[in-house]
């Protein structure tokens, strides 16, 4: 095996062809290959969008019956799905400014200070992620449970809270890492006032992170339904909505909220994107 | 804080005794944590198995997807990477609801199989492991396909280059070089694909049976169904701690293996 291999290394320049067209059949069948994986991972989501134009006859909509605009121009005509949304998003808003903010200041005090305990605020920062949700839920339920806490928005917003919290300090920690601390010193040095220095160039230096960590923390929200379905009460939000319709029906609106959600978030990640390329000088790969 | 004390109440929970009309109270009850273990047996394994199954399948999937986009995606790149994280942002439920669509028996899937004899004509998808494997597997790609990718992106391509020329071999500078240098990614995205699939109970319940029952689906309806919160507790933590044990049993052999590559 060696010795072919070998060979092959000496006499390269004469091998080449057959090694160009290996090259050739490698190349596209990888190319291929991405192909299918990306229709894979982009059918459900097709799907959910060609359905809800579906006009569908009974409760389920699993099967094409007829193209129709109505669900799209009557996207909460269905009972309880308005206010679902709306919690959805009040839920979303509070939770991710809330964690937004503990997070940064938690990031903050991680990468400044060498405090005790600071290795295993590390790891207790990591742990929720790696904890399957229906653990984390399960244990922020018997929490509320032992203080008799009624179950409701409250405790939904608490919830929401705490997941995001560890993905706000690790956004927004990794936007410190690649910082320079002597800027801030200079700013020490000119401004002599830890504030300013903070609110004049900390905060502009770290903003694209909490930005960041902001938007995480609203989407992992409004998608959230594992945590949310153990800690809430009689309360809906759409993922817990969804759920509980599965169960008797499946209303076309349900596509279209879900659709709406898709192209809202598609649209924020596509400026994004552009954004980035333009920045990106041209040569650059 | 906002972790441990949940969970010093998950672990009080599951101590305790009663029943839901006269109330739960603490009493050093560890039978909740032998029956977890002798009643659910079969869902522990079950929820294992596919989950190993699905982060398999998923590394299989991510793998030359990642190593597309990172040397072949040129600047297309970014786009490509959103097309990857595209069905986060249609919601989880939904996203399985459209499987249920697309495997329905009577859709175009199983019609287009049973036309080409690879299932029985009146076999199914939906309700069978299969679905609930692959709704899995589709479910958290994402997570393999993203570290993935960061680390092949991050390799040097000047090493790779450099190891075609000693080896003359694409195939042996990919298993002893490029490959390496993505376990980091591969390690990460495991993890990340492995441990939501192991506690979900989504999957199980829209696209299975009873049969394809998980832990996650024993424990949610111990919660909202019959409300017998300490079993639920001790399922939970049970849950965790095998977890934790699978997760440092599989960093020690990824990390000893680093380690005779780098010497080797």
């Amino acid at each position: 095996m060696t010795s072919a291999v070998e060979t092959v290394a000496v006499r390269r320049h004469r091998a080449s062809a057959t090694t160009r067209a290996w090259a050739f059949v490698r190349r596209h069948t990888l190319t291929l290959f991405a192909i299918l994986a990306f229709l894979y991972l982009l059918l459900p989501i097709a799907v959910v969008v060609v359905f809800s134009f579906n006009d569908p006859i009974g409760r389920f909509n699993f099967k094409w019956q007829g193209f129709t605009l109505d669900n799209w121009l009557h996207p909460f005509d269905y009972p309880q799905l308005g206010p679902a949304v709306r919690l959805s998003l009040v839920i979303a808003v509070f939770s991710a400014v809330i964690a937004t903010a503990i997070g940064t200041l938690m990031a903050l005090a991680l990468v400044r200070y060498r405090f005790r305990g600071h290795g295993s605020t590390n790891l207790l920062i990591f742990l929720p992620m790696a904890t399957p949700e229906i653990v984390m839920g399960s244990s922020l339920l018997t929490l509320f449970l032992n203080y008799s806490v009624p179950l409701g928005f409250t405790t939904i917003l608490l919830a929401h809270i705490m997941f995001n919290i560890s993905f706000v300090v690790v956004t927004v920690r990794a936007r410190l890492a690649g910082y320079d601390r002597h800027l801030e010193e200079a700013a020490a040095d000119l401004f002599a006032n830890p504030w300013t220095a903070f609110y004049k160039v900390t905060l502009p230096l770290i903003w694209p992170g909490i930005l960041a960590g902001f938007l995480l923390a609203f989407a992992l929200s409004v998608d959230d339904f594992v945590i949310t379905y153990l800690v809430s009460g009689a309360d809906q939000t759409f993922p817990l909505f969804v759920w509980g319709a599965a169960r008797v029906a499946v209303p076309p609106q349900i596509n279209v909220i879900g659709s709406a959600i898709f192209f809202i978030a598609i649209a924020f990640m596509l400026a994004n994107v552009l954004w980035q390329w333009r920045r990106q000088p041209k040569g650059a790969v | 804080m906002f972790f441990l004390v949940p969970m010093y109440y998950l672990g009080y929970t599951s101590l305790e005794s009663g029943d839901l009309f006269s109330g739960y109270t603490f009493s050093w009850a560890w039978d909740n944590y032998s029956d977890a273990w002798t009643l659910y047996r079969d869902h522990f394994i079950r929820s294992f198995e596919y989950a190993a199954i699905a982060t398999l399948l998923a590394f299989l999937i991510s793998y030359p997807l990642a190593y597309w986009i990172a040397f072949r995606g040129g600047r297309w790149k970014n786009l490509l990477l959103l097309l990857i994280i595209a069905p986060f942002f249609v919601t989880y439920l939904i996203r399985t609801l459209a499987w249920k669509t697309i495997l329905a028996d009577d859709g175009i899937v199983v019609s287009t199989l049973q036309n080409l004899h690879l299932v029985s004509s009146d076999g199914r998808l939906l309700a069978t492991t299969t679905a609930v494997i692959a709704g899995i597997t589709y479910n958290f790609l994402p997570f393999m396909a993203l570290p993935i990718y960061v680390s092949l992106e991050q390799i040097d391509q000047r090493l790779i280059e450099a190891a075609e020329d000693l080896y003359a071999n694409r195939a042996k500078a990919f298993f002893r070089v490029t490959f390496p240098l993505s376990l980091p990614g591969v390690f990460a995205g495991t993890l990340l694909t492995f441990i939501p699939a192991c506690g979900d109970f989504i999957n199980a319940q829209l696209l299975g049976t009873p049969r394809q029952l998980m832990i996650g689906n024993v424990i949610q309806s111990k919660f909202k169904v019959s409300a017998d919160y300490p079993q639920a507790a001790a399922l939970s933590f049970v849950l965790m701690a095998i977890i934790l044990v699978l997760i440092i049993a599989y960093a020690r052999s990824v990390g000893s293996e680093r380690v005779t590559t780098g010497v080797a």
